[in-house]
């Protein structure tokens, strides 16, 4: 069994769990997944790692409340355990094959949303270690729905935070603040002593990603995106999470979760998304990325 | 001379019945039955029965318990060679393997070999007999990956003569194909793979669930850091394959890998149970082997009007005989000489049909069977608002790809010679890892022998 050794509601409806997982905590990298369950007849849920420390032999995860699978995690305490807890899933992301040398010299940007601010903590955090300069921009529909704005800071050269409803950071979508900071890249790119974007990355709920995509792609800077596919047992068995990516079909869980965003057809990946949810009232699958 | 007695018929649950129900479809021998039907065993004195069997089971032997009314005895027997007799009394393919070499059938019908030692597995479970003779532990660790029949099978043996085996599971149950491919009308998870799990589990043998053997451990750090001496891989061949053809990524098409995972390891038919599944009104299944079959009637049980589509005619297909007589009766229509090109959509990007191209047999292909050639402009369209494509599978190259040195072949098929040693001092592999897709039985033989090499190898250092 995998014990709660910590639980901390982050607001109302997102809450983080430390999980006591010690042959996960010490074989996870950034950019990988888990799968949960809940209880003995639950679905198997699959949840980014939000963070791991193979001293303390536990892994982090971070649950929103959206539908009744979701709940069924959120209601569980402290000292309770969660029947399953597999993992590490999927590729880790490809920068941490390279060397502290090279990363030392690179400028990453990352553009979050809502909880997908947890997946991109361990990667800014993997980065910051190397020696890579990083920048984030989080997005969230209100302030209270703002999450690691301090773990973050603590990590990152430049954070920046936008709020749907302006309680937060600046009014507006990450998209502007994305385009702005690429459009002073680009303004730079003559100046030898500025450092421009190596790369981007961009976690959050599907259709944000689209629209990071979009609005990236005339930069021509390299963009990554992390998709929260439908699953089943996340180890390349059902093919539930395929997703065409470069004309071919690809399985999110083995292959991926991260692709290069250009690639990506994301009308499909949407719309596969939506696949059980008129037989679920209750669980919303954009949630089973803890994206949503 | 022994009784010249037909072959006494299974009693089986009425098809109009069990098309709506998920319980077991074959009610089984009873006692009675079964000492009668064990009195036509001829008791040969060189059996070709026990050769035909791939873990080699003492048929005649237990038969003859069978007929004695001996059945501890019978199952003791059975326990020698076989861990799983109420699994493999089940889903082998007898007509194939032991039954097809039975004498009887040259002139009339086999012995009911399968029916019997599903009889004698299923009697010691419900009087719990149970065989937990081992020799001491010998302070020897052997690592085994994947909680299948190949790996029970060899984790059965290496524990008997004294191993400390420990089983990696990736899924949260243990079983693998028995729990998340094979059905529950087909192969009960509560009442027979449990027990049979857990006799497995009596002779000492670890099973440790949700370990991805590649990316939670990988197979270095088992010899390396835990102590294992030994590893052996039995981790099948679960990757589902696609046809790719235009609208295979439509909303309704699934691998029948999904659909059985959904319905068996999952449970979605039974409404406590969490997971969604989607049947639609209509179904149609494309392929035409044991898992095709599995998933046409699990969806037919689920509610819908399923039709089978495949690309030879019933000759070929590479079911088993009794499985499709099952389907018939239970109201699956079989469309033959029949394959999809594309997967028909609505504008909301769901399933509505299936557009299929008329085939014709020509010459015999490398397989020795006549190879399907469409005839040109026969298309027609079929009606259908879910589509399972079950097409087989292939071994999945995650543990491959993070073990160096581990040789696999064009098909990601880990390379092993017969006694199951790879290309890597000490790991051993066996099962559908090895041969791609095959039968329940074969990989436990496989498993068995590797046992057997596993054991040898470790004496040896």
């Amino acid at each position: 069994m995998y014990k709660i050794l910590k639980k901390r509601d982050l607001n109302p409806v997102i809450t983080l769990m430390e999980v006591d997982a010690p042959r996960m905590a010490a074989s996870a990298k950034p950019g990988q997944f888990l799968i949960v369950r809940a209880h003995e007849k639950g679905e198997r849920i699959p949840l980014t790692i939000c963070d791991f420390d193979s001293k303390k032999g536990t892994v982090t995860i971070v649950t929103q409340v959206v539908g009744a699978s979701s709940r069924q995690i959120c209601y569980l305490n402290e000292g309770d355990s969660f029947t399953d807890f597999v993992g590490p899933l999927g590729e880790p992301s490809e920068f941490v094959h390279m060397t502290r040398e090279k990363l030392s010299g690179m400028r990453f940007l990352f553009i979050a949303g809502g909880l997908g601010t947890a997946p991109v903590y361990p990667q800014v955090k993997f980065l910051h270690s190397m020696g890579a300069s990083v920048d984030v921009i989080i997005g969230a529909k209100s302030s209270s729905l703002l999450i690691f704005e301090e773990e973050m800071k603590a990590v990152c050269d430049n954070l920046y935070i936008c709020t749907d409803d302006g309680t937060a950071g600046r009014k507006g979508l990450v998209t502007e603040v994305m385009k702005e900071l690429l459009e002073a890249d680009r303004q730079q790119k003559e100046n030898q002593h500025y450092k421009c974007y190596d790369h981007a990355v961009a976690i959050g709920p599907m259709i944000m990603m689209k629209f990071v995509t979009l609005a990236a792609k005339p930069f021509g800077i390299p963009l990554t995106v992390s998709l929260n596919t439908l699953m089943v047992d996340g180890t390349g068995m059902c093919g539930a999470c395929r997703v065409t990516v470069g004309g071919k079909s690809r399985f999110a869980c083995v292959e991926g979760p991260e692709f290069d965003a250009y690639q990506v057809d994301f009308e499909e990946a949407m719309r596969r998304q939506t696949m059980y949810r008129s037989i679920e009232t209750e669980a919303d699958h954009n949630c089973k990325l803890g994206l949503h | 001379m022994r009784n010249k007695i037909p072959r006494v018929p299974v009693r089986e649950q009425d098809p109009l019945v069990r098309a709506t129900n998920f319980k077991e479809v074959s009610y089984g021998y009873d006692s009675q039955e079964a000492m009668l039907e064990a009195s036509r065993c001829l008791n040969c004195k060189n059996p070709l029965c026990v050769p035909a069997c791939p873990v080699s089971v003492r048929i005649p032997d237990f038969i003859r318990e069978v007929e004695e009314g001996n059945f501890a005895k019978a199952a003791e027997i059975i326990a020698q060679d076989s861990s799983l007799p109420s699994v493999c009394g089940r889903v082998c393919p007898q007509e194939s393997q032991c039954e097809g070499a039975c004498i009887l059938g040259i002139k009339g019908e086999a012995v009911a070999i399968g029916k019997l030692e599903r009889f004698v597995g299923d009697w010691s479970r419900e009087n719990g007999v149970k065989f937990t003779d081992k020799a001491p532990l010998n302070g020897k660790k052997v690592a085994i990956v994947g909680s299948g029949p190949a790996g029970l099978a060899c984790a059965t043996d290496l524990a008997k003569i004294g191993y400390d085996v420990t089983i990696f599971e990736v899924l949260h149950e243990p079983g693998g194909v028995l729990q998340y491919g094979i059905p529950e009308f087909r192969l009960p998870k509560e009442s027979v793979v449990k027990t049979e799990i857990e006799n497995v589990k009596a002779l000492g043998v670890k099973i440790e669930t949700n370990v991805v053997v590649g990316r939670t451990v990988t197979i270095d750090s088992l010899m390396d850091d835990e102590g294992f001496s030994a590893v052996f891989i039995g981790s099948g061949a679960g990757l589902p394959k696609f046809m790719n053809i235009p609208g295979e990524n439509l909303n309704g098409v699934v691998s029948a890998n999904e659909f059985l995972t959904r319905n068996n390891l999952m449970r979605a038919y039974d409404p406590s149970y969490d997971t969604p599944i989607y049947v639609g009104k209509s179904v149609a299944v494309v392929g035409g082997g044991n898992v095709a079959m599995d998933a046409a009637r699990s969806a037919l049980r689920l509610g819908a009007e399923v039709t089978v589509v495949y690309r030879r005619t019933e000759k070929e297909l590479p079911a088993r005989v009794e499985e499709v007589h099952h389907a018939k009766q239970e109201g699956i229509v079989f469309r033959m000489l029949t394959n999809p090109v594309e997967i028909l959509g609505d504008e909301k990007g769901w399933v509505r049909g299936l557009k299929c191209i008329r085939m014709e047999l020509g010459e015999p292909d490398s397989s020795g069977r006549r190879s399907p050639v469409p005839i040109p402009d026969s298309e027609f369209d079929i009606e259908s608002d879910v589509v399972i494509m079950s097409l087989g599978t292939s071994p999945n190259p995650l543990i491959a790809s993070t073990t160096k040195g581990l040789d696999t072949n064009r098909w990601n098929c880990l390379v092993a010679d017969e006694n199951g040693q790879t290309s890597r001092k000490g790991v051993f592999a066996g099962g559908d890892a090895v041969t791609g897709a095959a039968t329940v039985i074969l990989a436990m033989g496989a498993g068995r022998k590797a046992a057997a090499a596993i054991d040898d190898y470790l004496k040896e250092i």
